[in-house]
């Protein structure tokens, strides 16, 4: 049988690699082999993942040096002679072999005043607000909101690994999308919290993010619309 | 390796937003230097080669230039652009690959510009007066 050479980190932040024979298969992903290690040569391998279908953002990992959503990634894809590397996500703390800790990622999207906040102080008894399907702020926000929170720009982007503090692409093009809903209500203090050297000032435009979100969202963009809404808001002195 | 213990294992960061004013007005101000000196660095550029292949020589560049104010102003300007881009830069360089990120930063990067636009001055004025 085919088999594949696959390298896998094992331990925390100061462990090592360790190789696997796993056995080739047709239509087999990367989460596939992940699987098989764990559930037929080493129980002991932890990893993270739930719908397997790429709607979570559970799963991602590093393979072969790339950030990725190892459940619709195919080893085809990937694999380089018959071997394959997996690694945690960069950029996050690793807490056991390919399981890093989400907290610091998630509390970013807080800081960046990732939740949406009605500001015409209505409720959900009240009827549907009506957002035209087409116009630029909708259109705005349609470009960014698929986002699945997997992590994957975050561990790619060069400027987190610079600067702990920044609050990264998705964080940023989550608050993009708020800063279009019409419905929503602070918009000011959002633009505050995520203007300066933690913020969109300090993308790079490398586009890391773009080129690697499954998803095919552009967070670079997302970014060069809020640098440009908290320059305007400077301007007109509403910052 | 490179997961490394950046992001939650660095500690609760400074209250965001806290510098967001100075730090948007110092990314307006160097995009808008930056147009400045496209044009700045593009007429310059034009000059020295013009003077270049037409063989002037030092004599006869100071002729052009003593007593030209539209020469001096142009200069002064295209020193003012610098003095305002580059330091902006060179603060974040310092930031993104030293992790300097104290207040004294701003008065090293601020001494920085001070010098840049005083010696630009100087040589600006050099060949005019």
């Amino acid at each position: 049988m085919n088999m594949l050479q696959v390298s896998v980190w094992r331990g925390g932040a100061s462990g090592g690699y360790r190789i696997y024979e796993v056995p080739r298969q047709e239509s087999q992903s990367v989460l596939d082999v992940v699987t098989y290690i764990q559930r037929h040569i080493d129980p002991t391998l932890s990893y993270r993942f739930a719908c397997r279908v790429g709607m979570c953002g559970a799963c991602a990992m590093t393979v072969n040096g790339v950030a990725r959503w190892t459940c619709r990634t195919h080893v085809s894809k990937v694999v380089k002679g018959n071997a394959i590397q997996i690694a945690p996500l960069a950029n996050l703390p690793v807490i056991k072999d390919l399981v890093t800790d989400m907290r610091g990622f998630f509390d970013k999207w807080a800081r960046a005043r990732g939740q949406f906040v009605s500001g015409s102080g209505t409720t959900r008894k009240d009827d549907f607000a009506r957002v035209a399907s087409d116009s630029p702020e909708r259109v705005a926000a349609n470009a960014g909101i698929e986002c699945i929170g997997c992590g994957v720009c975050y561990a790619s982007c060069d400027v987190v690994s610079w600067n702990p503090d920044y609050l990264g692409p998705a964080a940023l093009n989550r608050a993009w999308t708020l800063v279009n809903d019409v419905r929503d209500g602070v918009r000011r203090e959002r633009l505050a919290a995520v203007a300066g050297d933690a913020g969109c000032h300090a993308c790079h435009t490398h586009l890391a993010c773009s080129e690697r979100c499954p998803k095919d969202i552009e967070p670079t963009a997302s970014i060069a619309g809020l640098k440009r809404a908290v320059a305007r808001a400077a301007l007109k002195g509403e910052l | 390796m490179s997961s490394g213990q950046a992001g939650y294992a660095a500690g609760p960061a400074a209250a965001p937003g806290a510098n967001a004013k100075f730090e948007t007005w110092l990314w307006i101000a160097q995009r808008a230097s930056a147009v400045v000196l496209a044009l700045c660095v593009l007429v310059h550029l034009v000059t020295i080669i013009y003077a270049v292949r037409h063989g002037l020589t030092g004599a006869a560049i100071l002729g052009r230039t003593r007593g030209n104010g539209v020469g001096l102003a142009f200069y002064t300007l295209y020193v003012l652009a610098i003095a305002v881009h580059a330091p902006i830069g060179l603060r974040t360089l310092c930031q993104e690959w030293l992790g300097w990120r104290a207040a004294s930063l701003n008065w090293v990067v601020g001494a920085v510009a001070l010098a840049l636009f005083v010696f630009g001055l100087r040589a600006g004025w050099a060949v005019f007066a």
